[in-house]
């Protein structure tokens, strides 16, 4: 009964930690975006609760939470340092003073300020022989508005059919859909693997030319996103090994969670592959 | 040997002078690696028989430095990232700042703008901006001239509509003698007929 209770207060207090959390990213944030006083946020008292709650965090996403509490809690000390570095130069103004003798001056007042003030830059837009050349020459090269905004003459088109296969043969359509390419890839893998379960990937992969072998690469990459297959890696081995699903496994098992890995497929991995291939044969 | 280096000088200065007058890029203004490029290493001393040249009429070689203001000792890689420009040395009167295409509208708006963006660090809402400006002006105007400072470069805006001070800003306006203008005035003084 104890050990119950004490699994939900720990429960409620990761939860309370949380929400303690997002309300100090969603005040730093406040502070960042609106140019707020940085000063309204309190850094000993946050870090306080960032300490408090420090030892429940166990996941991922909490470590992240806690993470993203601390860089936004940095920059809201950055704008106090600023805000201090400011106020101690003498461009500091009140700006509630300012608002107010603002609102005092007329436009006039305004004006007569400014300009003793203001130092406008001289500059000169000129034009040399050289641009007048070359302005000469796109003019002559230059098609007269009757001609270029003459209709197009529409010529006449006779409709016809035109069946799959032909559109196949033009490269207007793929022979076979993307889904069907990617079971028969599935098969195939099913079909290397029959007898040994798993295959190295550069094994599956790797083909006669380099185009072939990124195509190959790329139906893999579908086949383990789309759960037709699982990748292993050997980081000791320094071996990658891919394993067809006798079904196609649509989310991952639970604590399972997804990972990118980037493979490169570069010509000399490549290269290096196929050598490798033909000292074996 | 003396006339030689004063030749020297001379030719430089106009070659100076050339470069900073016309426009060369879409913003006016010379990098100080330009500078070095077209004048030689020596081209602070240029820029410097230039600037005295000019003070006679009424213009100065401005340096803007790139970030932070650049301290007593400058460092020539804080001069060849700086910006020169040519500066009026004295101000306009309201008049001529009218002959040169100024509404007086625009440019009271222009100040009230520079100065609330100074008074709030160098950073303020849009929205805050305009409401201080629609005080005065109409709304169709306020939202046209706040888009024009942008465009001529006085101010900048970021995605979130944060208005910052633009290059032309820190390049034309005493921002101090602004606000300690501004701060000094009292009471308002109309006599100005523009």
């Amino acid at each position: 009964m104890t050990e119950k209770t004490a699994r939900i207060s720990k429960r409620q207090k990761i939860k309370i930690g949380r929400e303690r959390l997002q309300q100090i990213i969603e005040l730093c944030r406040a502070v960042e975006e609106r140019g707020l006083d940085p000063f309204l946020v309190d850094v000993d008292d946050i870090i306080a609760v960032v300490r408090k709650y420090f030892p429940e965090w166990e996941n991922l996403e909490d470590l992240c939470l806690d993470a993203e509490t601390i860089h936004r809690l940095a920059s809201v000390i950055k704008l106090q340092s600023e805000w201090v570095k400011h106020r101690s130069t003498s461009l500091y103004t009140d700006p509630f003073l300012l608002e107010e003798k603002i609102r005092k001056l007329n436009k006039e007042a305004l004006v007569e300020i400014f300009l003793k003030a203001w130092h406008p830059i001289v500059e000169l837009e000129q034009i040399s022989l050289h641009s007048l050349k070359n302005a000469f020459s796109y003019w002559q090269s230059l098609v007269p508005l009757s001609e270029r905004w003459q209709e197009a003459v529409q010529e006449e088109t006779i409709t016809g059919t035109v069946s799959r296969e032909e559109l196949v043969k033009e490269h207007i359509l793929a022979d076979e859909t993307f889904a069907e390419q990617l079971e028969s890839f599935w098969e195939e893998l099913k079909l290397q693997t029959a007898e040994k379960v798993k295959i190295k990937y550069w094994d599956f992969v790797g083909a006669e030319s380099y185009e072939e072998t990124v195509h190959r690469a790329y139906m893999t990459s579908f086949l383990v996103t789309y759960g037709y297959a699982t990748l292993e890696v050997h980081p000791l081995e320094e071996e990658i090994y891919i394993k067809p699903n006798q079904k196609p496994i649509s989310k991952p098992k639970s604590k399972e969670q997804l990972i990118s890995i980037p493979i490169p497929i570069n010509y000399e991995e490549w290269s290096k592959w196929r050598k490798g291939e033909q000292d074996e044969r | 040997m003396r006339g030689k280096r004063k030749a020297y000088y001379a030719s430089k200065v106009k070659r100076a002078s050339h470069l900073l007058f016309y426009r060369r890029h879409k913003k006016p203004g010379v990098k100080g690696w330009e500078l070095r490029k077209n004048l030689g290493k020596d081209y602070p001393q240029v820029l410097k028989i230039l600037n005295d040249y000019l003070e006679r009429l009424d213009l100065q070689v401005k340096t803007v430095f790139e970030g932070e203001p650049a301290t007593e000792k400058t460092r020539p890689e804080q001069l060849d990232k700086a910006r020169f420009f040519i500066t009026l040395r004295g101000a306009l009167t309201p008049k001529e700042a009218k002959m040169v295409g100024w509404r007086i509208d625009d440019l009271a708006g222009l100040a009230v703008t520079i100065a609330y963006i100074i008074s709030r660090k160098g950073r303020a809402p849009r929205k805050e901006v305009e409401e201080i400006l629609r005080e005065k002006l109409p709304k169709w105007r306020v939202d046209l001239n706040l888009d024009r400072y942008i465009r001529y470069g006085y101010l900048s805006q970021d995605e979130k509509e944060q208005l910052y001070l633009g290059w032309r800003t820190r390049a034309e306006v005493d921002q101090k003698a602004l606000m300690d203008l501004l701060l000094g005035t009292e009471k308002p003084q109309s006599s100005v007929n523009v």
